[in-house]
């Protein structure tokens, strides 16, 4: 299940520990990905870990090959990423939330029409944190071990 | 994007709720200006604060949620404090979950006949019996309103109240999801007067993107203008709290229930004190990237062995004025042990700090005794205002029942009027001089933020009372504006007129782009409109002796030109808000 692809790239955390709170990175994927102004909308969503005395967490894909979201698909609208993660083929998809169920972190997510949300490793969100909580690029085992999330 | 505003009105009383649209986004914005409208509509002037009928509002503004730092909501009802028309503005969570719960406000109106919490969004709404939280503080309160109501963890808002709320302190606050506050005149007590210990806002919907192409661009700019310059510095690295030692440098800063306005103590409690050794870490408001929220920590022993409690305490100069200097506490932690008990309580930090440095000063000259005050308070004493935070907060006897009511009123029955640091209520912590004096005596929240008095005054010596009247009178719209839209005042520096145009042109608001200046104006005159139907009377507000002995950095304060300041300001309100005045 462990990404160790060095030529593609993914979205990781490993400086949510850092987080505030302000929602920037869910904000813009909303925004610049999916057309829409919300903080859910969003292949990334921060959650309090646990009331906000606790700091926060980022539920977003972590890249899984092979997906288990994949596999729940019934349509092939979920198809697997080469290296990790998945690739969304909107039309496809019939709005079942089969993906959503299988994620065993919930990193994929559904509004109230139906719509999947989950990350596409496109990094865009990532100038918009004012922590640097975010990187985008190749991930390899060490560097994984080192995330605080 | 629509011009009719979409509120939710929710009466206890029945436990029914509608929506209702508005369609006055043109005339009044959102925000300060719609909250004033829905008051005119929904208040009852000859009605006491806490008759069921008056309305407890909650308001966001046209670029809430579409652009950084409109991260804030106008909280408006009739005051406990002075029976009057009032706002406070908090932040949190509270404004993008009113947003993305499809709502520009929310009026709540009735009495629940139990205590209970409102929790709705975009596609519910339920009002629960809350008995059991009957008494419970601010953070046990939270943990049971987070375990009741378990949904969208993140991306909603808790909004609830204490003790001092349920027993109708004019000193009562709502906290807003555990760090940020509707602090100051008794919101609290207005949502204990309506049995209502908890709102909980569920952001759980979204919103289309603006047509307009060039919306991305507009927020792209202002995003980096927030973020990639130092323009915000201040108020994220030391934060507010970095005032603390300028405003002691220049002799602005009370201490000891205003004794004083500097002392080399402020050494220990500077905000580069508080950074170095309490901040834990920053927070920010959802929809701010600039976080400027420090939460101090402080860990009590409590056993002999190494057994060891933590507690996180936000803090701010505001507070730290409140718990430290005023009450001549000088070590960061007490001051943060102090804070907490005040937050337990659910009392408005500022408020309760000025009426327990009076009390303070008042045992000191012998007007109250162990008798009223219960713990023997002395300046510097930390336990002492931990214990006496709690006999506030709960009304624990006569005397400190009266107290929570303004420290006027206690100073009225006790002795002590001249020494009671109000303006208009408990004092912010700016002894600029008389300008200031008569600013938040007058102002519109008694604020400091109601205009920049503390700093016009800072860069002004000259004593001529029409141009610093002027001043405050032309300073005021720009503030309501960003008050309306609703932005944090902290960005007032990025969200110029010309800015919001932009921003509200991009988002759809064409036709409130093209009328600013005409709009801050009559949102201006209909809130004190709205103030003045409530009773407000500049004559009514005295300010104590002790303002007319404070020692400034120009100097002993000139008594006969605060009055005039006062007089002159008063006058000019007066006629802002006469029930025919219109912006020209």
């Amino acid at each position: 299940m462990c990404p160790l692809n060095q030529a593609m790239k993914f979205l990781t955390t490993p400086r949510i520990d850092r987080c505030i709170g302000c929602h920037s990175c869910s904000l813009s994927c909303a925004r610049l990905i999916h057309q829409q102004i919300s903080w859910s909308s969003s292949g990334i969503r921060i959650h309090s870990a646990g009331g906000l005395s606790t700091g926060f967490v980022a539920l977003v894909c972590l890249a899984c090959d092979p997906a288990p979201c994949v596999a729940a698909c019934p349509t092939g609208a979920f198809s697997q990423r080469q290296g990790g993660g998945v690739v969304v083929r909107k039309k496809h998809c019939i709005r079942c939330g089969e993906c959503v169920a299988a994620c065993p972190v919930d990193a994929v997510s559904q509004d109230v029409h139906g719509e999947v949300y989950v990350c596409l490793h496109c990094g865009r969100c990532v100038k918009f944190c004012p922590h640097n909580c975010l990187e985008f690029g190749e991930l390899d085992q060490l560097r994984r071990s080192l995330h605080d999330d | 994007m629509t011009d009719c505003f979409t509120v939710l009105v929710v009466d206890l009383e029945s436990g029914k709720s509608k929506v209702e649209l508005v369609d006055e986004r043109a005339r009044v914005a959102g925000g300060s200006g719609l909250a004033a409208l829905l008051y005119s509509r929904f208040g009852q002037a000859e009605r006491a604060w806490d008759h069921p009928s008056q309305p407890f509002i909650l308001a966001v503004g046209p670029l809430t949620g579409y652009f950084p730092l409109m991260s804030k909501t106008v909280c408006a009802f009739r005051s406990p404090y002075h029976e009057q028309y009032t706002e406070s503005h908090g932040g949190g969570r509270s404004a993008l979950s009113l947003f993305f719960a499809g709502y520009d406000a929310l009026v709540v109106t009735g009495r629940a006949s139990e205590l209970s919490c409102l929790s709705f969004g975009s596609r519910h709404l339920l009002i629960k019996e809350v008995g059991f939280m009957k008494g419970y503080g601010v953070a046990m309160t939270g943990k049971l309103i987070r375990r009741m109501f378990p949904k969208s963890s993140g991306h909603r808002s808790i909004l609830r109240i204490g003790p001092a709320g349920e027993i109708g302190s004019a000193m009562a606050c709502v906290n807003i999801d555990s760090y940020r506050h509707f602090g100051r005149l008794g919101g609290g007590a207005v949502m204990g007067a309506k049995n209502l210990k908890g709102i909980v806002i569920n952001g759980d919907s979204s919103h289309r993107l603006p047509d307009n192409p060039e919306y991305r661009k507009v927020y792209k700019k202002v995003y980096d203008q927030v973020t990639s310059t130092d323009m915000m510095r201040k108020y994220y690295h030391l934060g507010t709290a970095v005032n603390l030692q300028g405003l002691n440098d220049i002799e602005a800063l009370p201490w000891r229930n205003l004794q004083k306005t500097c002392d080399p103590g402020v050494a220990r409690i500077n905000g580069d004190v508080f950074a170095d050794q309490t901040l834990l870490r920053n927070a920010a408001c959802s929809g701010c990237p600039v976080g400027c929220i420090h939460l101090g920590f402080f860990r009590d022993k409590f056993k002999q062995d190494a057994r060891y409690l933590y507690h996180q305490v936000p803090y701010d100069y505001e507070p730290i004025f409140a718990a430290g200097t005023m009450l001549g506490v000088t070590d960061c932690f007490d001051v943060l042990r102090i804070l907490e008990d005040f937050e337990r309580v659910g009392l408005d930090a500022m408020s309760a700090g000025v009426a327990l440095a009076w009390a303070t000063e008042a045992v000191e000259k012998g007007l109250l005794s162990e008798k009223e005050t219960i713990v023997a308070l002395k300046f510097g004493d930390a336990p002492a205002y931990q214990e006496a935070a709690g006999y506030l907060g709960t009304g624990y006897n006569d005397f400190y029942r009266l107290l929570s009511g303004g420290t006027l009123k206690a100073a009225a029955v006790y002795g002590g009027t001249e020494f009671a640091c109000v303006l208009g209520q408990e004092m912010a912590g700016y002894a600029t001089g008389p300008l200031y004096f008569a600013a938040q005596s007058l102002g519109f929240r008694h604020s400091h933020l109601d205009t920049g008095a503390y700093s016009y005054e800072q860069k002004h010596h000259q004593k001529d009372v029409a141009k610093a009247v002027d001043f405050l009178i032309d300073d005021e719209p720009g503030r309501v504006l960003l008050t309306s839209m609703v932005a944090c005042l902290f960005a007032r520096s990025v969200y110029g007129t010309e800015t919001l145009a932009e921003c509200l042109s991009v988002t759809g608001f064409e036709t409130l782009a093209a009328s600013l200046t005409e709009t801050s104006e009559r949102i201006r005159r209909l809130r004190w409109q709205v103030r003045i139907a409530t009773g407000f009377k500049p004559e009514d507000v005295e300010i104590p002796k002790r303002f007319y002995s404070v020692a400034t950095v120009h100097g002993a304060v000139d008594g006969p030109y605060l009055d005039q300041l006062k007089a002159e300001y008063g006058r000019r309100i007066m006629v802002l808000g006469r029930p025919d005045s219109e912006p020209e």
